[in-house]
């Protein structure tokens, strides 16, 4: 076991592991209330993996993750305000409500986003990578992806290309042991992710993700790897999550006692173990981290409730940039009025009209099938 | 100053200038680089700029695409040549959920400035996987804007407008006119913006729009029209499909009365289906004949050469498209019977 690190380390670990566990655990009750739509994918027990990577990157590194990212958005110090609402679907969210859940960005932070399509981050991860070293630049990107992620084409296609151009990338897997439902041995011919580096001529290792000290520890060496000798490399975080794949998983493809037997191996309950015994923190000290999360959660919460919908004449806002080499887009090319010298910001005014008939059509399907309380 | 050069020289020349202005452009492709790419567009560009900015790439579209994406968003600028339009679609999740997707799903706090060049179109007997023409298929994405120049003037300088833009751009080409030479300024500020079409031939009786090669069609069409028909044609070449200066082609129809569109690509969910629902929709009551449409046939390329050339329009069809919309109401009869 990796050694214990100074009481503010803990405390920042702690506290950050906290947080997203309540996060976590709210967004998964305020989805239930129908409050968040759309798909919930929950951290819950990997966040040793999350959080023990992004306590060791440099605030210029690059993070990009998949559509389980509200956790890795917090670790990396976006507010939980802001991402409670992108949940909710408001014009403070993350991305404005365009994104959801599966979307959660922060650039201002060098979160690169969550991206719902799987495997489709490892391409822009060695992209981001290489913008990177075309500037001469030492930071590292860091890809967390799924096991699921690792069958993928993309998964070959940027192992190699990123191992051919040198490219400063850890790949990390949060290997949760099933894509979707489908359990490891069943979908992959090789069960230890690590080995997959071999055919790209990189460094794999395998790693206990459910330990944050030792997530710390290999990952820091491994971005310190990379960093130095410009060459990409493969990270396995063995870690597991308590919840279905999404909030609307029954989880029949796994037993209750499995579910059990990795809570025994809960990444907060042991590290919280580790320090208590160690005595860098108090028992005060725990509960207080716990506090500190409920309160954030609960004022996220009442946030992202008083926080407006987006304005329907934003519908068309940020799809395209206007400028000198285009000067303006239809904002819909079935409308009457001319189109040609319609500049963006012309735009609202036609938006408006026809978001109100969608609208009107919503509140209609609203009121015939009222979700209430989802399973 | 202007210059009698090819179409892939203009190409060629836009990429370079662009490269010498910014240094945040750069290259890369399937052998764009020590190949100098398979239709030799990107010539020399690896000799003057080095292959820091001028990279080869394994056969990777997808993730070729993505290293775009990522780059694009991180602030570089990159041209990706993807080798046919029929590659690209191994890029279709790059392309489409990424490119397109990113800039709107992170409410503009994200942006994708590249570049996506594609040569497509048959005529070289290259067969059902190598000749397509899918600009049917981007024009419908939104967040994308979609380019197809027809004359070499057109490919420089729609390319430099392209590659200064801020968003994702798919350019289309079409290896029929790679060849083809034309009249290019060599003013290295001269852009042809995006969303203003071309009129190439002013005329009163018809509407011809024609993208890529089949702009070229539709003039030849124009000007046989003219002499053994009497007719008087107008052919509009639109430039960029997204986005679409509807206003040229609508401010002609109703000049015009009626309409052709002239395309290589297939019928269904085309070009000129989507052009003509919009004529329709909003020139109904301009218009004295149904809008024609000319269009590759409703097939996969075929290799004979026999049979390539009948999937594909010519002037005979178009000018035959004409007739029909003309039903006899001009010049001196049906021709052509």
């Amino acid at each position: 076991m990796a050694q214990v690190p100074d009481r503010d380390t803990c405390l920042e670990l702690l506290g950050r592991m906290c947080l997203i566990r309540r996060f976590e655990e709210e967004a998964g009750r305020q989805y239930q209330r129908a409050k968040a739509g759309g798909f919930l994918h929950l951290a819950i027990g990997e966040e040793a993996t999350i959080v023990g990577t992004t306590s060791v990157m440099r605030e210029d590194d690059y993070l990009i993750g998949t559509y389980r990212t509200h956790g890795h958005a917090l670790a990396r110090g976006t507010p939980a305000d802001a991402i409670m609402a992108e949940l909710f679907g408001r014009e403070t969210g993350t991305s404005g409500g365009r994104g959801g859940s599966m979307h959660i960005f922060d650039a201002e932070r060098r979160f690169m986003g969550g991206y719902g399509i799987v495997g489709g981050n490892l391409p822009l991860a060695a992209g981001l990578a290489f913008a990177s070293k075309y500037r001469d630049e030492d930071t590292v990107t860091v890809c967390m992806f799924g096991d699921g992620a690792s069958n993928t084409g993309n998964f070959g296609e940027t192992m190699n290309l990123a191992a051919l151009w040198e490219l400063p990338v850890v790949f990390l897997v949060e290997n949760n042991l099933y894509g979707m439902g489908t359990s490891i041995e069943r979908h992959s011919a090789v069960t230890n992710l690590s080995h997959k580096a071999e055919g790209y001529g990189i460094e794999g290792e395998r790693i206990d993700g459910m330990d944050v000290l030792e997530v710390r520890d290999r990952v820091s060496a491994h971005l310190e790897e990379v960093r130095t000798k410009g060459r990409p490399s493969l990270v396995e975080a063995f870690t597991y999550r308590y919840r279905g794949h999404s909030a609307a998983d029954p989880e029949i493809y796994r037993d209750k006692s499995e579910v059990e037997e990795w809570r025994q191996k809960d990444p907060i309950e042991n590290f919280i173990k580790v320090c208590v015994e160690d005595g860098v923190l108090s028992e005060e000290d725990v509960q207080s981290a716990r506090d500190e999360a409920d309160e954030t959660v609960e004022a996220a919460v009442e946030f992202a409730d008083r926080s407006p919908e987006p304005p329907l004449e934003s519908l068309y806002e940020q799809l395209y940039v206007v400028g000198e080499t285009m000067g303006w887009y239809a904002v819909d090319e079935r409308s009457p009025e001319p189109h040609r010298g319609e500049l963006g910001e012309d735009a609202p005014e036609k938006a408006r009209d026809l978001a109100e008939t969608v609208a009107d059509r919503e509140s209609e399907i609203e009121r015939q099938h009222r979700p209430g309380v989802r399973e | 100053m202007m210059a009698e050069i090819r179409m892939r020289e203009a190409l060629r020349d836009a990429m370079a200038e662009e490269m010498r202005r910014d240094g945040n452009v750069f290259v890369m492709g399937e052998d764009v680089a020590v190949f100098q790419g398979a239709f030799k567009v990107t010539e020399g560009l690896m000799e003057e700029f080095g292959e820091k900015r001028v990279r080869d790439t394994p056969i990777s579209e997808n993730t070729i695409v993505g290293i775009g994406v990522g780059a694009a968003m991180a602030g570089l600028r990159p041209i990706v040549e993807l080798m046919t339009v029929n590659f690209s679609l191994l890029a279709l999740d790059q392309i489409v959920n990424h490119a397109a997707a990113i800039p709107y799903m992170f409410n503009g706090n994200a942006r994708v400035p590249m570049v996506i060049r594609m040569p497509g179109g048959g005529g070289h007997q290259l067969g059902p996987t190598h000749s397509h023409s899918f600009e049917a298929l981007y024009l419908q994405v939104p967040g994308l804007l979609v380019a197809c120049p027809s004359t070499p003037a057109d490919a420089k300088g729609l390319l430099k407008a392209a590659i200064r833009d801020e968003n994702p751009v798919i350019f289309i080409e079409h290896e029929s006119l790679y060849g083809i030479k034309g009249e290019v300024s060599d003013d290295e500020d001269e852009i042809v913006r995006f969303g203003e079409a071309a009129v190439r031939r002013e005329g009163e009786d018809v509407t011809i729009v024609g993208i890529l090669k089949m702009a070229h069609v539709a003039e030849q069409a124009a000007a046989e029209l003219e002499e053994k028909h009497g007719i008087s044609a107008e052919v509009i070449d639109p430039r960029t499909l997204r986005p679409l200066d509807l206003d040229t082609i609508l401010a002609s129809v109703r000049k015009t009365n009626r309409a052709v569109i002239v395309e290589e690509g297939w019928p269904h969910g085309g070009v000129g289906a989507n052009l003509s629902t919009l004529i329709t929709e909003q020139a109904f009551d301009w218009l004295d004949a149904p809008v024609q449409r000319v269009t590759g046939a409703d097939v996969p390329m075929p290799y004979s050469r026999r049979m390539e050339q009948a999937a594909i329009p010519h002037e005979e069809n178009v000018i035959e498209a004409v007739l029909a919309a003309t039903e006899g109401a001009i010049g001196p009869g049906k021709g052509g019977s």
